[in-house]
């Protein structure tokens, strides 16, 4: 890629910083230039984000209908999934399974609730209150 | 420790790994350790398409070889030794930290993105093989050279463990590095070894078996690329190949999926051994990259949905396949290459 076509297009990453590409000056030797943003990897990433907030809103309307527990649905908004969440609760996958289901979430104890509230970086109340 | 302020110079990179370790070498009198050239010599340029993984809902793709290795392959090539420690505690791991401050030791900390307050909402995503280092400390908060930011940063205590203690996939661990051992390098013994760290990397993308791995993953991408849209539906087809795109092209790559980069190592490597066949296959990379950018292209063309037909996703992967190909005929070239 030469110099001059390095795309500067806009991104998330105006304002934070801009990335470090490998590019041919007028001489055809290599140097390292600055880049705010390609559109075609934003359109990339959008997509992927579109994506996550379908299967969150997908995840809120079964809370609401009563077919999933909270847990299920602050695993999609923080983008986990159960090997992650397994990570951070210390919970077997199966154990958070289980927790999915409405009638076993009901009974969770404060220390199982606290522990799924710490790895979701939100309060007790937050999680219990939930509905959709 | 109220101030520390280590002598630490921040160098911006494209690739957070290869920032660290070239920082880190620097920092330890290697002035002439260049992001290129340490991607280079540890054998940065690979292709894995690791089938079944799903990373983030899409296949599970690399364009380099495993986090970690870049350092560790171009220190023991340079008969560096990298210490590197790793805790279950995070108690210890914040002592540890600390004290390696107070010794006036800038160390290189992995962590995971997506709790880093720094990164942009959009790149946090449970990515955990993310390199950053710290060079003091200033009101209880942690200096923090990230080769990604154009320039440094700072972290505060908390969210310094809750990053070194990111859980999941590669979960860091507290993991923390830093090359010991340093002494000058001769230009005989640079040559030689970059000699090693080409051959390397023709083995990689060449003679590992299977049908997963180098030039013939490529192949393989190209392969399933081809089932994509009957198998999953034009959406999810779709996002697949959005994924394969990030993978190449995200902040992190230099672009072309590391291609460029490489092609500047060879530039590099051609100036240092005087060895004029390197800058030609130098070329053949950049060509690569080109290919890749032009198929992302393609591919950005097909998930923003103005084109979205199996012809469309055909011609993805013989472009692919194309790549793979070139990448071959320069890998077998580089592998002739003697001393």
């Amino acid at each position: 890629m030469k110099k001059e076509d390095l795309p500067q297009d806009p991104s998330a990453l105006v304002g934070v910083t801009r990335e470090v590409c490998y590019v041919k000056d007028a001489s055809g030797k290599y140097v390292s230039d600055l880049s705010t943003g390609w559109d075609v990897k934003k359109q990339a990433l959008d997509n992927a984000w579109d994506d996550i907030k379908e299967r969150v809103e997908g995840a809120s309307a079964k809370v609401k209908n009563g077919e999933v527990s909270p847990v299920f649905y602050f695993m999609e908004l923080k983008l986990m999934d159960l090997t992650l969440l397994s990570g951070y609760t210390g919970f077997w996958k199966w154990t958070i399974k289980r927790h999915f289901k409405p009638s076993v979430f009901k009974n969770l104890s404060d220390k199982k609730l606290a522990t799924y509230a710490k790895a979701f970086d939100i309060t007790v109340k937050e999680l219990k209150n939930f509905n959709g | 420790m109220d101030k520390l302020i280590l002598p630490y110079n921040h160098i911006q990179t494209a690739h957070c790994e290869n920032g660290v370790a070239t920082g880190l070498l620097r920092h330890h009198g290697l002035e002439f350790m260049t992001e290129p050239l340490m991607f280079g010599l540890g054998s940065g340029i690979f292709y894995i398409h690791i089938p079944f993984l799903m990373v983030n809902g899409g296949p599970a793709i690399s364009y380099r070889s495993m986090p970690g290795w870049i350092f560790s392959r171009a220190s023991k090539l340079l008969g560096i030794k990298v210490n590197r420690k790793k805790f279950s505690s995070e108690k210890e791991a914040y002592d540890y930290l600390n004290q390696q401050i107070k010794l006036g030791n800038p160390v290189g900390c992995q962590v995971g993105v997506f709790n880093l307050p720094y990164f942009p909402a959009e790149y946090r995503f449970h990515f955990n093989a993310h390199n950053l280092v710290v060079y003091g400390k200033e009101n209880g908060n942690y200096l923090v050279s990230d080769p990604v930011m154009e320039t440094v940063t700072t972290l505060t205590e908390e969210d310094m463990l809750k990053v070194r203690f990111a859980k999941g996939p590669l979960a860091p661990k507290g993991h923390v590095y830093y090359p010991e051992n340093v002494k000058p390098v001769s230009k005989e013994h640079l040559q030689k070894v970059i000699y090693k760290a080409i051959h390397r990397s023709a083995f990689d993308m060449l003679n590992i078996p299977g049908p997963i791995c180098g030039v013939d993953g490529i192949k393989y991408t190209a392969k399933q690329i081809r089932k994509w849209r009957e198998k999953l539906g034009p959406r999810k087809a779709g996002l697949y190949l959005g994924q394969i795109v990030r993978m190449q092209e995200e902040i992190g790559t230099g672009g072309g999926g590391f291609r460029f980069l490489y092609a500047a190592f060879l530039e590099q490597a051609s100036e240092i051994t005087g060895n004029t066949k390197l800058l030609k296959l130098s070329d053949e990379f950049t060509k690569a990259g080109d290919l890749w950018r032009a198929s992302a292209v393609n591919m950005g063309r097909i998930y923003k949905g103005r084109l979205n037909e199996q012809k469309d996703f055909l011609e993805s992967a013989n472009m692919l396949d194309e790549i793979a190909e070139i990448e071959r005929a320069a890998f077998k070239e580089l592998r002739k290459i003697k001393i």
